[in-house]
């Protein structure tokens, strides 16, 4: 066996040039795969965490009928007395925080520009607030007691030409179908760094935007952030909200689970694909080592080699391609990685409806991935080699011994 | 005693349409310890013949015999089975493989059969003594001259300690100096081993050689002589 490997080395050192190229396309291919995955994984990965910290919290209460798409805003529709419900759900040990949020469509308008936006009513003083508090740009965060201040992200101050201290003017549906009209002033620009949440919100006090949508003492929704997501479950268990429908983060976020389910089953393919292409590089390799030691094939079966002993030799140098590859791989992978890791790559606004993801990727390289992408590499690799390995062993040694060399 | 005996053997080559007739009814029996050529233009069929003794290949009609088993239906894995533990050769390339050092090269057969490891050493450094080449044994090939690795040739063949040695040619190309030197280690280790040898040639000089000369011609075998009648030749 060690003799098998000493001579597979051997053969492979004869055209080290040859060798070295084909390891490095497999490492090449291996880099990519690894770095597709880790963008998956940071994409991903962040934009459920993003979904959860922003948007869905890990729970919402809200009443059965209402429904979020029309952001329905008639009291019926709504949680009455919002801060007691809230108080209960946060006497749960599990819970970091539980507050009342009152959502409203509206329009901001300044000068002849104008923006559809989505109003957030929130408790300025929960804990639930931190992704917009620590995203502060510019500007003070919000007081429960205030009434003219509001808080917009940048990407709105950005298009509209605002910024901290101008006036705004705001539409804002209201509870009974009509519009009611105010100038508020921008206390702050916040950002999360998620494009598609920060270009549509607006923050202002949860007290403030129950009066101007007339939904007093009512909110859309009581926002719920747990210690750990795995507590999700037991906790929706353990609220008590006969009239009220309680949703987990995944029957929020199905949209992104379904969209992170396809995208994983489309990079099988996108695996495949490369990995096929790798593997190609190497049985035109091993199959032109074959031809060109056909007379030493003779040789070895002359002298009483069998023909599943001369496989094994060339499936250990596809083997040992296969090792190179891979450590070539993981080397440049990992570097690579390591690097959009730390300084992330920066796409912008990447705007899929529904979903929130953030405009930079940090690539996220998981040990999972790592390992099972090396093994489907090898794996690969190792079947490439099999056609080239069958090939030298079904030679008659007569005619192998006949061969030019 | 027996080591190969050949009855009525054809083999018959078909190309496309075409049928060539290498061996027409051959019939031969080899002693034990012989020291044999086969000899005859090309095409007579000598190769063909040293191949089917040596079960590379099949014979179309007849049997071979090896050390009175019959070899001329067996399977390739049996037949590799054969030629590992009975059977060395000699080819007229210098048939080693060139990743290998000669004490490897001549080491290969022994690890196909699996002998032990101090087992190897000490047969394959008498092997290396025997065909003179000690001070060469960590050499490639491609470091050795053409008589060196017909030498290792040689002694890998002799390795497994086989009953018959087969060489096709094993001269045909070194100088005569070279050439004279590996027939001789070859007589020397036919009268000290006892190991019986046939080879496959038409150059008068190594014919001289033998002591059993073997003439075909078109397939058949035209002259059988023994000692008494060759030998004594020029053997320069």
């Amino acid at each position: 066996m060690i003799q098998l490997f000493k001579m597979a080395l051997r053969n492979l050192g004869r055209n080290r040039r040859r060798s070295f190229f084909s390891a490095l396309a497999l490492g090449m291919g291996l880099t990519l795969l690894l770095f597709m995955a880790s963008i998956i994984e940071g994409e991903m990965g962040t934009a459920l965490e993003t979904a959860i910290r922003l948007q869905s919290g890990h729970l919402q209460v809200r009443a059965k009928s209402y429904d979020e798409i029309k952001t329905s805003l008639k009291w019926a529709d709504l949680i009455e007395d919002p801060d007691a419900v809230a108080a209960q759900i946060a006497a749960l040990e599990q819970v970091k925080a539980a507050t009342p949020r009152l959502f409203a469509s509206g329009i901001a308008s300044v000068r002849d520009e104008s923006a559809g936006v989505r109003i957030y009513g929130i408790d300025p003083l929960s804990e639930a607030n931190a992704p917009y508090r620590d995203g502060m740009l510019s500007g003070e965060f919000l007081t429960p007691d205030d009434r003219e201040g509001i808080l917009i992200g940048k990407p709105l101050a950005d298009k509209l030409a605002l910024k901290d201290g101008d006036q705004l003017n705001l539409s804002v549906n209201t509870s009974n179908g009509e519009i009611a009209d105010q100038t508020f002033t921008i206390r702050g620009i916040y950002s999360t760094e998620t494009g598609g949440f920060d270009s549509i919100t607006v923050l202002m006090p949860l007290a403030k935007a129950q009066a101007i949508a007339q939904a007093e003492n009512h909110a859309s929704t009581i926002f719920v952030l747990l210690n750990d997501t795995a507590q999700t479950d037991a906790v929706v268990a353990a609220v008590q909200a006969p009239n009220y429908e309680v949703l987990n983060w995944k029957k929020m976020n199905e949209f992104l689970l379904a969209y992170e389910e396809m995208a994983n089953s489309y990079m099988v393919f996108f695996y495949l694909i490369v990995l096929g292409i790798t593997a190609t590089v190497i049985v035109n390799t091993l199959v032109m080592a074959v031809f060109e030691r056909t007379r030493e094939i003779g040789i070895l079966s002359a002298i009483g080699m069998r023909g599943r002993r001369i496989m094994a030799l060339f499936l250990a140098e596809s083997s040992m391609l296969a090792v190179g590859g891979i450590i070539i791989g993981l080397i440049l992978g990992g570097l690579i990685i390591a690097y959009f890791t730390r300084y992330g790559i920066f796409i912008g606004d990447f705007g899929i409806t529904g979903v929130l993801f953030s405009d930079t990727i940090h690539t996220k390289l998981t040990l999972e991935d790592t390992v099972n992408l090396s093994i489907l590499a090898l794996v690969i690799t190792l079947l490439a080699g099999l056609y080239p390995a069958v090939l030298a062993a079904r030679m008659e040694p007569m005619q192998a011994l006949r061969a030019e060399k | 005693m027996e080591v190969t005996k050949i009855e009525n053997v054809t083999r018959v080559f078909k190309i496309g349409q075409v049928e060539t007739h290498a061996l027409r009814g051959v019939n031969l029996s080899i002693e034990s310890g012989e020291f044999t050529a086969l000899v005859g233009p090309s095409g007579s069929g000598k190769t063909t013949l040293l191949q089917l003794i040596g079960c590379l290949d099949q014979p179309t009609s007849g049997q071979v015999y090896i050390n009175g088993k019959d070899v001329s239906k067996l399977n390739r894995n049996q037949r590799a089975d054969m030629r590992r533990g009975t059977i060395g050769f000699i080819f007229q390339f210098f048939a080693l493989i060139p990743t290998l050092t000669a004490y490897e090269n001549i080491e290969m057969p022994l690890l196909l059969n699996g002998l032990g490891a101090s087992e190897r050493r000490e047969r394959i450094m008498h092997l290396l003594e025997s065909v003179d080449l000690t001070d060469r044994a960590h050499h490639r090939p491609d470091q050795l001259s053409g008589g060196e690795q017909q030498r290792v040739a040689v002694a890998r063949a002799l390795a497994t300690k086989p009953a018959l040695v087969l060489a096709d040619e094993p001269t045909a190309n070194l100088d005569t100096p070279n050439g004279k030197q590996v027939m001789e280690t070859m007589t020397r280790l036919n009268q000290e081993t006892g190991v019986t040898f046939v080879f496959a040639t038409h150059d008068p000089r190594v014919i001289s050689y033998a002591r059993r000369v073997v003439t075909l011609r078109d397939g058949v075998i035209v002259e059988n002589s023994t000692e008494e009648l060759v030998g004594s030749g020029d053997k320069a």
